[in-house]
């Protein structure tokens, strides 16, 4: 075996000398370095440029201002949930009741349901109070809709707005419970919507027209041709719905 | 290398003891201390949202650092930083000079010039050595962070670090 071939290995070896499944060749390998100097010094160096990368890289400290914001909102976020936390052990508890089984699962899919819908509130909120609220500035779409091309697994059309009281800003790719989904941002006399639109396989949206309040948010979601679309918006249920309307029939063409 | 496919805790006691060393991976990453923050915050939100739907038993370092890199990736600056990822893949050539990386280390180990060539690599290569070499993860846990397979984590970190020596000896040629 020449000296090219072992070094092939070498990175592994550096990287995980203990590795279980390469036990075998890397005592081959440190027999070649014994009698090799070339590759024994290839190995050294190796060796030396991961451990400068290592303490070059520890380079930045966060704060513990930062820390304890962080560990304050997670707080703040766990609160909330101290119900759902504990329902493993009261669905247990409420087994032999079949009736209230049934009740306790309608209630987890609600809660499900609740949480996906507060994903996408906080989703919202963070994009209209983001100085880049959308990553695909245009009120074209034309422009807007195949900018998502290759970045999501599924298509969808978008109305025309021209002779509508709404306006479209642009869109961006987000991330709904690990699939990624389309974020599509309107406005309406100074009120931001949002359009989130996922696949429907992401079952955590629901399946069902609805019409909803939470925190003060309109909050419309239905499904069509195998998308489940979401619209929320601090804007009254009437103009959500309009603009649900103009989304559908644009679905339908 | 150490595994960290551990015990089912609670949300806060997994995931806060990696807190600085996610910061630290967001600015390299973003390569800006406030996008960092916004980051690791989002991040934290993210899986903690996210962490009934987390395997008891699975590797959970993965798991939350695959959020981190998502979440990075449909950001603003993420988003610019991956249409530069296909320009460099393989256009990797050593230097014409005799000096090899490693006799540079040897002759002048200096953290800022090696931070300079981390800096200048492509996403994709300057995160596949941070994860092993800085956080020393697995080949394995490293295909799960980046959703790729192993080879694929193998072969990237050899260009990756061809890459980064190329990039070291052309610092020396040109000081």
């Amino acid at each position: 075996m020449s000296c090219e071939q072992w070094r092939a290995n070498l990175d592994a070896y550096v990287d995980d000398p203990q590795a279980p499944d390469s036990q075998a060749e890397f005592a081959a390998l440190e027999e070649h370095l014994r009698t090799c100097s070339a590759c024994s010094a290839e190995v050294l160096g190796r060796v030396q440029l991961k451990r400068a990368t290592r303490a070059a890289a520890a380079r930045y400290t966060p704060s513990a201002e930062f820390r304890l914001r962080v560990e304050k909102n997670i707080q703040a976020k766990r609160r909330p949930s101290w119900f759902a936390g504990r329902m493993p052990t009261l669905a247990g508890a409420l087994a032999a009741l079949l009736l209230i089984v049934a009740s306790a699962q309608l209630w987890v899919r609600h809660a499900e349901r609740q949480q996906a819908v507060a994903e996408l509130l906080d989703m919202h909120v963070a994009t209209i109070a983001s100085a880049n609220p959308v990553d695909v500035v245009s009120t074209d779409r034309h422009t807007v809709k195949p900018w998502f091309q290759g970045k999501l697994p599924f298509t969808f059309n978008l109305p025309e707005l021209a002779n509508s009281p709404y306006a479209l800003l642009g869109g961006k790719l987000v991330y709904v419970h690990d699939q990624p989904a389309a974020q599509l941002l309107f406005e309406l006399r100074k009120h931001d919507l949002s359009v989130f639109i996922a696949q429907q396989a992401n079952g955590t949206l629901g399946s069902n027209p609805s019409e909803t309040h939470a925190n003060g948010f309109s909050v419309e979601s239905w499904s069509q041709a195998g998308l489940r679309y979401v619209i929320v918006s601090d804007t009254n249920q009437a103009d959500v719905h309009a603009l649900g309307e103009l989304l559908r029939a644009a679905a339908k063409q | 290398m150490a595994e960290h496919s551990g015990d089912f805790g609670s949300f806060e006691d997994l995931a806060m003891p990696y807190f600085a060393r996610f910061y630290n991976f967001a600015c390299w990453l973003t390569r800006d201390t406030t996008a960092a923050e916004d980051l690791v915050q989002e991040t934290y939100m993210k899986a903690l949202r996210g962490f009934s739907s987390f395997q008891q038993g699975t590797n959970f370092r993965a798991w939350i650092y695959r959020i981190l890199r998502n979440t990075f990736l449909t950001s603003q600056t993420g988003l610019k930083a991956m249409t530069s990822i296909d320009a460099d893949v393989d256009a990797v050539a050593e230097p014409a000079t005799q000096s090899t990386p490693e006799s540079i280390l040897l002759a002048r180990v200096e953290i800022e010039t090696i931070q300079q060539a981390l800096e200048s690599l492509p996403l994709h290569y300057r995160e596949v050595i941070l994860l092993c070499d800085l956080e020393e993860m697995s080949y394995q846990e490293i295909g799960q962070a980046l959703s790729i397979p192993i080879g694929t984590v193998m072969s990237r970190l050899s260009r990756a670090r061809k890459a980064m020596r190329t990039r070291l000896a052309a610092k020396e040629v040109g000081a």
